[in-house]
């Protein structure tokens, strides 16, 4: 069960997506989704979606895999579209009591329930394609400019790579402290919401306590290697643009001009 | 309470390309009262092969039965399982979580419905019987007590549950010498005085040869050998392909038989393995 969770999962591989700089990947996503707030047709989404299912082709990571990850937010999804199903005024389809469908309400539930698909599909991709070591360091090359103006670029990186790589073995460990007071007799699928809710207590108190203990032990291992910080500090890999950055760079201008031509359609 | 495990195979997520078989063909009967040792190296499907036992995992195939009744086929109700099956995780002093140890030890019968003074009955005997003074520590908070202490707290936990069999994963991993003595002085006598199946998991052959009727060696996710202590020690080149080793007196008594032939031993244990070299030195002197 919450295994199941590939959100923010890395899929290895050497493909062509693979390869590409972790800041082409960064800004090619941030440019998808912006850009799937720009279209206004179904056309558009038609060209975000050719292109998203090419670069899936490309990178070789099994459709099976990426479609695992959307179950997790399908409830997301599916409170989206009821929610704009029928509260979107307009022509009269179908009326029961004090539920309404209108054909706009319709048009525009399917709209944000594909563009939400789009939008998880796509940000996956960069996770599934970029270790995320280097997602941090490109973030944190991307960040450098900032820190003139105070950001802390290099903390900033740094949390998001503790934090990325602390998921799976918090996972493990909230399987573990849950399966324990199951052996235990605990029961987490019954009662109401409240009872619900205390049951978790068993759950939370334990892994509060192993993420403390996980913590000070990262922190001293940390300090016993002299880690003080990112000022002067140099990297084992340096990343790269290279030739493929350039043809992605074209292609996702092509893809901007496509998007944008279909608000004309 | 016997168990009968039958053709038991587990698959990790099926279909995908993490697929992976932790357990692919496994069977093998416990009787009453019978202590079984598991062993194995890390990731050999020991620990998934425990939690099968009290219906934490459910099997791809295969059945397992405890007491004459299958506990897969998904008709039986998973607290009758637990109330008979205590399961005792790595580092069980992890899972504690409540105020204090009386009401910690408590959580287990309280799930399973006892009413309070049958618990507190429970509770008392339990900790006793991990070898903790009840009323100096049932006040305490489990989380000021020393290593050792709240793991004997953990065990008391599962073991207030009354169950008839008790499943024991690595309980002295991470110890120190004295603790662990004291830890496995302690599940000799719960399985004494409670007269239960006990099963447990040690990378310690000599805690292994010295408490076990039974053993089995897991090798990636399947049984590489059974039978009593002294069959299975008897294959120590088997044992070193598989990364495993020997109960220390075993070795120095096979090490004492390379060099004087006329040297026997069928010893496991330190105490039989001095018995037999003072034997030798005995007959041999002069």
């Amino acid at each position: 069960m919450i295994r199941d969770i590939t959100l923010g999962q890395y899929y290895p591989g050497g493909s062509a997506v693979h390869r590409l700089d972790a800041r082409t990947k960064i800004i090619a996503t941030l440019l998808y989704i912006i850009e799937l707030f720009v279209v206004n047709n179904f056309y558009g989404f038609l060209i975000a979606a050719a292109a998203l299912f090419a670069v899936i082709a490309v990178s070789k990571v099994p459709l099976k895999f990426i479609f695992r990850g959307l179950t997790a937010v399908f409830l997301i999804i599916a409170f989206t579209f009821l929610l704009n199903l029928f509260m979107v005024d307009g022509r009269v389809l179908w009326h029961w009591k004090f539920l309404t469908i209108t054909y706009e309400g319709l048009m525009r539930a399917f709209f944000m329930a594909v563009r939400l698909v789009l939008l998880i599909i796509g940000s996956s991709i960069l996770t599934l394609t970029t270790k995320p070591i280097e997602l941090t360091d490109g973030l944190e090359k991307l960040l450098k400019p900032f820190s003139k103006i105070g950001l802390p670029s290099h903390e900033i990186a740094l949390m998001m790579t503790i934090a990325l790589r602390f998921i799976p073995t918090l996972m493990e460990e909230t399987d573990k402290i849950i399966k324990a007071q199951q052996a235990r007799g605990a029961d987490f699928e019954s009662g109401n919401i409240i009872q619900r809710g205390k049951n978790l207590i068993p759950i939370l108190v334990p892994l509060f306590v192993s993420s403390f203990r996980i913590a000070q032990d990262l922190a001293l291992a940390m300090e016993a290697r002299c880690y003080r910080g990112g000022s002067g500090r140099t990297r084992m890999n340096e990343i790269h643009f290279r030739r493929g950055d350039a043809v992605a760079a074209v292609l996702m201008v092509l893809f901007l001009a496509g998007i944008i031509a279909s608000r004309f359609i | 309470m016997p168990i009968s495990v039958k053709n038991l195979r587990y698959v990790y997520s099926p279909g995908m390309p993490d697929e992976t078989v932790a357990i692919s063909d496994v069977s093998f009967d416990v009787a009453d009262g019978e202590i079984l040792g598991v062993i194995g190296h890390t990731g050999s499907g020991k620990s998934t092969l425990l939690q099968h036992l009290n219906g934490l995992i459910k099997p791809t195939s295969g059945e397992i039965y405890i007491d004459g009744q299958c506990i897969t086929d998904g008709k039986v109700k998973m607290t009758d399982i637990r109330r008979k099956v205590g399961l005792v995780f790595q580092y069980p002093e992890y899972q504690l979580f409540e105020e204090t140890v009386r009401l910690d030890v408590a959580f287990g019968p309280k799930n399973l419905g006892m009413d309070e003074e049958e618990r507190e009955k429970r509770v008392r005997h339990a900790v006793e019987l991990v070898g903790l003074d009840y009323d100096e520590i049932k006040d305490m908070s489990p989380f000021e007590l020393s290593g050792g202490m709240k793991r004997r707290v953990a065990i008391a936990g599962v073991i207030a549950m009354d169950p008839k069999i008790l499943i024991l994963d690595e309980p002295t991993a991470g110890l120190d010498p004295s603790a662990h003595r004291d830890i496995l002085a302690m599940v000799r006598r719960i399985h004494d005085e409670m007269g239960i199946i006990l099963i447990f998991v040690s990378h310690n052959m000599a805690d292994i040869a010295s408490l076990s009727d039974k053993v089995i060696v897991m090798n990636e996710g399947n049984i590489a050998l059974s039978g009593t202590p002294a069959e299975v020690f008897s294959q120590g080149e088997k044992l070193a392909e598989m990364g495993l080793g020997l109960p220390p007196a075993k070795e120095i008594a096979d090490l004492i038989k390379s060099k004087a032939p006329k040297f026997e031993s069928s010893a496991l244990t330190a105490d039989e393995t001095a018995a037999d070299i003072r034997r030798y030195l005995e007959e041999n002197r002069g």
